[in-house]
C-alpha cells in the first residue's frame, strides 16, 4: 500500500543557519537550526525562500543531507548562473536566517515500504549523492545489514562529496567511484560514465530482487534507469530522481 | 509574519523575454525543457498502443495509435508550469482535445484518473480536461514528442502544474467520486493550480 508520507499544509517557517561545510569548492553543507520540524525520511526534500531586501522572493528545492533525527542539513551545489545556489554556497553565514519548509517527497526514500533488507543500490551523478547521505546514514543507526552498493559517478576525485564519509563505510556498504573527466595517478577504480557493462558488473543481479535509487541531472538518471531495466531491474524497483540541466538557477 | 531579508541576496536575472504576468507565483521561465518523473521512461511500441477510455474496469472505446492520429488534430500553444518552478512560455503541441474523445463516449462522470505505461496515474475534475482545456500530444513543436517527455503521447492541461499533464498516458479512468493519483498520494496538492500555488496537500 502506497502510505501518505506528508499531509496537512506544509507552512513556511524562518531557520537558521547553523555550521557550515565546504565539502568541495564548489559545493556546501548547511546546517539548519529549524523550531518545529516534524521529521523526516531519508530521500525527503525541502524548500528554501530567499527574500531580497527589494521584495525579490525565489525558492528552489534541496534534498536533506541528513537522517531521520539528526539536525537538519542541506548540502548546495553552486551553479554558475543560479541566483539562489551562489548565495547559499558563497553569501550564507552561520546565523543568517531563511524560509524553509518541508519535508516534501514520499516516494523517493528509504526504506521503501518498510522494507529494509532488499539489497540496495544507489547511483548518484555529481551532487546528486546527497540524498543518499540521507539513506545511508539511516541505514546504519537502523543497524541493518542490508547489502548496500553505491555507485558514485563524479568528474574526478576533488570533485567527490562526502568523500572521508563515504570512504569509511563498513557493515555492507560498498562504495565504488567511476571518474568521468580526471583520474589521479595510479587510478584504479573505474572511469568514464556509468555504462551498461559497469552496471552489469556492480548492480545486484536482478533476481536477488533488489531496489535502486538514481540521483542526478536528468539525462544521467534517464541513462542509468534505462540501463537498469534493460538488465532485469523491474521499472517499479528503479526510482529517480532529477535535477539539473534547467538552464538556469 | 514577514519573511527575514536574506542580506546580500538579490535578483541576478532580469527576465527580459518574459511577460511577467505571465509566470505565477514562485516559478522562473526557462528555455530549456527539464525532465520529472519518478521512474524509468517507457518504450511501447506503437502497433501495440492505444488510448481508451474506461469506467469501473469496462473499456468504452478505445483508439489505436492510427485511430487516434486520424482525430482533428490541433496545433495549441500554451505556456506551462512544472511544481519544482521552472515554467515554459509559448510551447507549441500537436494534439487531439479530450472534447472530441469524450464526446464518443456516453458519461456523466465527475472525475478522471489518467493512467499510464509505468504506473503513474493522476487525477482531474472533469470540469477540467473539458471545455477545451486538456489534450492528448503526441507532437512538441512539430516532431514527435520524444520520451523522456511523455511521448508517443502525453496529457496536456497547461492551466495546472504539468505534473497532471501525465506523461505516457494511456486512457482515462472515468470516476464518480475523486480519486487521489501518484503525486497526489505522495503530498503533492490534489488539484495543482500554479496561480493559486498548490504545490503541496493544503496549500
Amino acid at each position: 500500500m502506497a502510505r501518505t508520507a506528508v499531509r496537512g499544509r506544509l507552512t513556511w517557517q524562518v531557520a537558521s543557519a547553523g555550521s557550515l561545510t565546504e565539502e568541495t569548492p564548489s559545493v556546501r553543507t548547511i546546517e539548519l537550526d529549524v523550531p518545529d520540524w516534524a521529521g523526516h525520511r531519508a530521500g525527503q526534500h525541502l524548500d528554501v525562500r530567499l527574500t531580497a531586501d527589494d521584495g525579490y522572493v525565489a525558492e528552489r528545492s534541496y534534498s536533506l543531507a541528513s537522517a531521520p533525527g539528526e539536525a537538519v542539513a542541506i548540502t548546495v551545489e553552486r551553479l554558475e548562473d543560479g541566483e539562489v545556489s551562489p548565495y547559499l554556497t558563497e553569501d550564507l553565514r552561520a546565523g543568517d536566517e531563511l524560509e524553509i519548509r518541508g519535508p516534501i517527497g514520499g516516494y523517493f526514500v528509504w526504506p521503501w515500504q518498510d522494507d529494509a533488507v532488499s539489497p540496495l543500490l544507489l547511483v548518484a551523478g555529481g551532487s546528486g549523492v546527497v540524498p543518499f547521505r540521507s539513506i545511508l546514514r539511516h541505514r546504519a543507526e537502523t543497524g541493518t545489514t542490508t547489502p548496500t552498493r553505491l555507485l558514485y559517478s563524479a568528474k574526478s576525485l576533488p570533485d567527490v562529496i562526502y568523500r572521508a564519509e563515504l570512504d569509511a563505510m563498513h557493515d555492507g556498504v560498498e562504495v565504488i567511484y567511476t571518474l568521468t573527466r580526471q583520474q589521479p595517478p595510479g587510478w584504479t577504480g573505474h572511469s568514464g560514465r556509468v555504462n551498461d557493462a559497469m552496471l552489469r558488473e556492480i548492480a545486484w543481479p536482478s533476481g536477488q530482487h533488489p531496489i535502486a535509487y538514481v540521483c542526478g541531472p536528468t539525462a544521467f538518471v534517464e541513462s542509468v534507469a534505462s540501463a537498469l531495466v534493460g538488465i532485469g531491474y523491474p521499472a517499479d524497483r528503479v526510482k529517480t530522481e532529477r535535477f539539473g540541466g534547467v538552464g538556469g538557477p | 509574519m514577514s519573511s527575514p531579508i536574506s542580506r546580500g541576496f538579490h535578483r541576478r536575472h532580469q527576465d527580459t523575454t518574459a511577460d511577467t504576468k505571465r509566470v505565477p507565483p514562485g516559478q522562473y521561465v526557462t528555455t530549456d525543457f527539464p525532465v520529472l518523473s519518478a521512474g524509468p521512461t517507457p518504450h511501447t511500441p506503437l502497433e501495440s498502443w492505444s488510448f481508451s477510455i474506461r469506467r469501473a474496469g469496462d473499456t468504452l472505446k478505445s483508439w489505436s495509435w492510427s485511430e487516434l492520429q486520424a482525430q482533428p488534430v490541433e496545433d495549441v500553444t500554451v505556456d506551462i508550469h512544472c511544481v519544482t518552478r521552472w515554467s515554459k512560455l509559448d510551447t507549441r503541441w500537436q494534439a487531439v482535445s479530450i472534447d472530441t474523445l469524450l464526446a464518443q463516449v456516453d458519461h456523466n462522470a465527475r472525475f478522471v484518473l489518467a493512467f499510464c505505461d509505468g504506473g503513474y496515474t493522476t487525477n482531474l475534475p472533469i470540469a477540467d480536461v473539458t471545455g477545451h482545456q486538456a489534450w492528448v500530444a503526441f507532437g512538441y513543436d512539430g516532431q514527435p514528442l520524444q520520451s523522456e517527455h511523455g511521448g508517443p503521447a502525453r496529457l496536456l492541461v497547461p492551466h495546472l502544474y504539468f505534473w497532471k499533464s501525465a506523461k505516457w498516458v494511456r486512457g482515462l479512468e472515468l470516476l464518480e467520486a475523486d480519486e487521489p493519483g501518484f503525486w497526489e498520494r505522495y503530498g503533492y496538492n490534489n488539484y495543482g493550480d500554479p496561480w493559486r500555488e498548490q504545490r503541496y496537500a493544503g496549500d
